[in-house]
This record gives C-alpha cells, sequence and structure tokens, in this order.
C-alpha cells in the first residue's frame, strides 16, 4: 500500500490531495447522499413541500409494473449485448490469433468502432435501418420483411442491440486477442503434434485457458451495457415505441428530467447505486483469480 | 500457423475480412452518405458507392448549413468546443490523479486511508446513476452553459488514481533514498524522477481519457443548453430530429463524419499507446 521509505509528515499531502477530493465530496458524495436523502421524500402535488416517507418510493416502483419490465427488459438487453459482442469477437480474435503475417492490419482496422460515441454508434445504425431510406431495410424489404423500428418493439430493440453490441465488438476483440496470444505456443504445438486439428485445440486448450478473461468480458460487457448505452437508445429510438426500448438508466433519466419524478428518480439512482456496487465488488473479489487453472 | 493447411488458412483470412466488413459498413456507409446531395439521398435506396459532393456537403457542414434554410452554428465551432472539452477533462484528471496518487504512495498522514476510500467509491457512482442531484449541485454553483460546470464534475478519476498508484509501487525504494541522500524534496523528487519513470503511462491515460472526453453525451446534453457551447457529438442527436421534416441525411452524416474522425484517429495512429492504456485501466 504504502512505500517502505517516505517522506516526512508535513501539509504537501493535503495540499496533494485536495482537488481529488474537492470534486469527489463535491460532485460525488454529496449528490449521492442527496439521492439517497430524497429517495425517502414525496413531494406533495404543487411542489411546495415534501414528506419523509421511508420506503415507500421504493415499494411504490418495485408495485409498478412498468418498472419491474424495465428491470427485465435492462437484464435481456445486457445479455444479448454481452453475447453477441463477445461471441462475434471470440470468432474473431480465434481467427486473428492464427494469422502470421498481416495480424497488426487485422486489428487496425477491428478496433476502431471503440472511437465512436456511442451517440454516433446509434446514429448510424438508425440511418441504415431508416425504414423509408436505409439500406439494410430496404435490402430486408427485397426478402419480405417489413423493417419499421419506430412502430415494431422488437426491431427496435433488435436495432440498439446491433448498435451497442457493434461498438463494444473491439474491445472484447483486443482482450481476448492478448489472452490468446499469453499462451505458451508450446502447448499448441504439442497438440498439433498429438492429432489435434484446429478447432480440437481451440475448444479443449484455448478456450478453457482463455475462460477469466471471458469472465471478466461478461462483467465488463454488462456494465456497459447497463451505464454507457443512454446515447444508443437516445438516438434510435428514445425509449420507443411504447417504452419497448427503456432501460434502467434510461428511465431514471426519463423520470427525473421529463417526467420530474423527484421522489421516484431517486429511488431509481440508489438501486442503481447499489447495483454499480454489487457489480464492482464482483469484479474486483472474484475476476480472475476464481477461475484459474 | 502450426501446420500445413492451405484450405484452413484460406478460410481463417476470409473470416477476417468478413469481420472487417461487418465492423467497417456502418462506417463506409456514412461515408458514401457524405458523398451525395440531397436530393440523391431523399430517394429509396440509398447509394452504396461514393458520390462526387463531398467537398460540397463538408462546405455546408463548417458553414453550418446542415438544414436547408436554417442557419445553425459551424460545424468546426463545435468541433472546437469538443477539443476543449477532451483537453480539460483529459490533462485535468491526469493532473489531479497523478498528485493524490503521488500522496498516497509516498507519504504517511492522518486520513490517507480515508481519502483513499473516497477515491475508490467514485468508481461505483457513475454520472448516469446520480445523474439529478449532480445537475442540482451544479445548478446551485452557476455553473450550468460554462466549461467549468461542463467539465469539473467529469475529472475524479479512481482508475487513473489506481494507475499511477501502481506505477509508484512499482518504482524501486532505492530511488527515493538516493534522491533524498543527494537532498532532493518531494517536490524536486515529482518533477525530476516520478514524472519522466511514468512519462508512457500519462501518454497511454491521456489516449484513453481523449476518446472518453470527446464522446461526452448525457452529461453535456444536460448542461450546455447554449448553443454555443454545443459539442459536435450532442449536435447529431439534435440534427436527427428535424420533426416533420426529412432529415438531409448528406449533411448530417457530414457532421457525424467529422465528429468521430478525430477519437478514430487517435486511435489508429497511436494503437500501442491505446491498448496500452485500455489493458492497464481496466485491471
Amino acid at each position: 500500500m504504502i512505500k517502505r521509505v517516505h517522506f516526512p509528515t508535513s501539509p504537501l499531502p493535503y495540499l496533494l490531495v485536495a482537488p481529488q477530493i474537492a470534486i469527489t465530496i463535491v460532485f460525488f458524495i454529496w449528490p449521492a447522499g442527496q439521492a439517497l436523502y430524497q429517495s425517502f421524500l414525496i413531494e406533495d402535488a404543487f411542489g411546495f413541500g415534501s414528506e419523509f416517507v421511508w420506503f415507500e418510493n421504493f415499494q411504490l416502483l418495485f408495485e409498478d409494473p412498468l418498472y419491474i419490465d424495465t428491470f427485465g427488459r435492462t437484464l435481456f438487453f445486457s445479455v444479448m449485448v454481452a453475447l453477441l459482442s463477445m461471441s462475434l469477437s471470440l470468432l474473431l480474435a480465434g481467427f486473428a490469433d492464427r494469422v502470421v503475417k498481416g495480424a497488426t492490419i487485422y486489428r487496425t482496422l477491428l478496433i476502431w468502432p471503440y472511437a465512436v460515441a456511442p451517440v454516433l454508434a446509434g446514429a448510424l445504425w438508425v440511418f441504415m435501418f431508416n425504414p423509408s431510406v436505409g439500406i439494410i431495410a430496404y435490402w430486408l424489404k427485397q426478402v419480405g420483411v417489413e423493417w419499421n423500428h419506430f412502430l415494431n418493439g422488437g426491431q427496435a430493440m433488435a436495432l440498439v442491440i446491433f448498435a451497442a453490441a457493434w461498438k463494444q465488438i473491439a474491445y472484447n476483440f483486443l482482450f481476448y486477442l492478448a489472452a490468446m496470444q499469453a499462451i505458451p505456443k508450446s502447448m499448441i504445438e504439442a497438440a498439433a503434434i498429438d492429432g489435434a486439428g484446429p478447432a480440437r485445440r481451440f475448444w479443449t486448450i484455448i478456450f478453457p485457458l482463455i475462460s477469466p478473461t471471458t469472465f471478466f468480458l461478461l462483467i465488463i460487457n454488462i456494465i456497459y451495457a447497463f451505464f454507457d448505452t443512454f446515447g444508443i437508445i437516445h438516438a434510435v429510438t428514445e425509449g420507443g415505441p411504447a417504452n419497448s426500448t427503456v432501460t434502467l438508466v434510461y428511465k431514471v433519466y426519463s423520470d427525473g428530467f421529463i417526467g420530474l419524478d423527484l421522489g421516484g428518480s431517486s429511488a431509481q439512482s440508489v438501486i442503481l447505486m447499489i447495483m454499480v456496487i454489487a457489480l464492482t465488488v464482483i469484479q474486483f473479489r472474484y475476476v480472475e483469480r476464481r477461475v484459474e487453472y | 500457423m502450426i501446420e500445413n493447411r492451405p484450405f484452413f488458412d484460406t478460410l481463417t483470412h476470409v473470416v477476417l475480412i468478413l469481420g472487417i466488413a461487418l465492423v467497417a459498413f456502418p462506417i463506409w456507409i456514412t461515408f458514401v452518405a457524405a458523398t451525395h446531395d440531397l436530393a440523391r439521398m431523399a430517394q429509396a435506396p440509398i447509394p452504396v458507392l461514393p458520390g462526387t459532393h463531398f467537398w460540397e456537403n463538408l462546405k455546408l457542414a463548417l458553414a453550418g448549413k446542415i438544414i436547408s434554410g436554417i442557419d445553425t452554428i459551424p460545424v468546426w465551432k463545435m468541433m472546437l468546443n469538443s477539443l476543449t472539452m477532451a483537453l480539460m477533462i483529459a490533462t485535468g484528471k491526469i493532473f489531479i490523479s497523478i498528485l493524490s496518487a503521488y500522496a498516497i504512495v509516498y507519504f504517511r498522514f492522518p486520513f490517507r486511508m480515508t481519502f483513499f476510500w473516497m477515491i475508490f467509491i467514485t468508481l461505483m457512482l457513475p454520472v448516469e446513476v446520480r445523474i439529478l442531484p449532480t445537475f442540482e449541485v451544479v445548478a446551485n454553483l452557476g455553473m450550468l452553459n460554462s466549461i467549468w460546470g461542463l467539465t469539473v464534475p467529469l475529472i475524479a478519476s479512481a482508475t487513473a488514481t489506481f494507475m499511477f498508484r501502481q506505477v509508484f509501487l512499482t518504482i524501486p525504494d532505492e530511488m527515493l533514498e538516493s534522491a533524498r541522500i543527494d537532498g532532493a524534496g518531494p517536490i524536486r523528487f515529482f518533477v525530476d524522477m516520478l514524472l519522466p519513470l511514468s512519462r508512457t503511462n500519462i501518454a497511454a491515460l491521456f489516449v484513453m481519457l481523449f476518446i472518453y472526453g470527446w464522446n461526452q453525451y448525457m452529461w453535456p446534453l444536460l448542461i450546455t443548453t447554449d448553443s454555443s457551447l454545443t459539442t459536435v457529438v450532442v449536435s447529431i442527436k439534435e440534427m436527427l430530429d428535424s420533426g416533420e421534416r426529412i432529415p438531409e441525411w448528406n449533411t448530417i452524416m457530414m457532421t457525424a463524419l467529422l465528429a468521430m474522425l478525430p477519437p478514430i484517429l487517435v486511435i489508429v495512429s497511436m494503437q500501442k499507446l491505446f491498448v496500452k492504456g485500455l489493458t492497464e485501466t481496466e485491471k
């Protein structure tokens, strides 16, 4: 934690941590405390006063079928994004790992979606699937699929999943490739001499050996889909049609800033904070330790 | 490759090229849309091959004539706003994190662990989760519609602090011992020893944080209602909401192209630093 050799006591370290601590208190801890406090209040209908109601906001939330639906929808969305993005990346990394010549060119061409802002990723996908001019919507029409994510909730959900998974491919690819390249070549060669083909080697050697990376990426992807996809959803569907693409984070935003329901939005914030804390604890306690050979 | 299997080798390249095509297709279509005129972009199916109006669209976008008949603020100004925001967030995060990591690793003082845990907690409180009360704090401080309100609340960083802490912990103790024997004080040691030793880490972190800052969306959307502070990433959404009109895809997609160009250039040109930054900050 601390160096064996260190500087003598002086006011200097306080000055050094001051900016970070000041920002942390003013913009992180204080607002989080406010959210916690407001989640116990209900404002009266005219906004003049508020009443302390203990856990009524939370009770109302969990009795609200809309909120329960949002919970399930967010889980479905996150799992689909993680599965789609990770399986594509695993496939590409598995093949890229075999390439001797041109590996860096492939890597360069595969990593740039990481640089695209979520809202831009949303804009690109919504453009390709635009029901009137979009190129993919047009191709789908040719094969008999009527695409309109403004009306069809299932299609809207599919579109946000595609955009979110596309953006995350670069990240997953880099981590999978790094994990595969860390496997000693002698192990793979020994298996090849024993007559194991590429597919067999992949499933019996490479895949089990990179399972810590898979677990790590699963957590990271779920965190990403939960908290970093607001821009995608805002650009693609704005939560519609009929709430079919509203996630938990999107609901905090729309209830707070559009619905102006302070208590309800704060209670949702508190629930999300608990979830982030749980995910962070899992990430720090178990990832890269539990699954080891 | 281990064994000689010509068919499988070909398959490898085919799969990778298909993968690249899939990953690059949305960006290709964006580029194509930015090279055609409005009339062509209004009729389905839209083209998949580039046209000849690239420079025209670039001029329209840069001059702020994205929606015909309405003057918006020029895209170059929005890009300047994005650049200012990205640079302030990246340098601000690096500055305050390296200082606090230095204090926590090299000094023993009361409340050291309290400070450490306070910084750690920020990791569990992403802005998306406590957006409303944070907005209220910024509003009460009179920081709405200012570059400070836009950047300062995002500057605290647990990941950057942890990364610098890791770097400092790998620097041998003998360094500090010999520096002190030579009469160097804490500031001298920091400037002459630690800064040069963590140069590549700072650069790698800068690449990551520049992209993070440039791509901010929810926060600037709420903090800047004054259009002179709009960033280019935020502007795209406003352009998509053209109400009853048909979106003018040629100029919108040109703007989208300009909005993603700087971070893509940074990633591709500084690939090594980017990969280093990615793997070091996430673990």
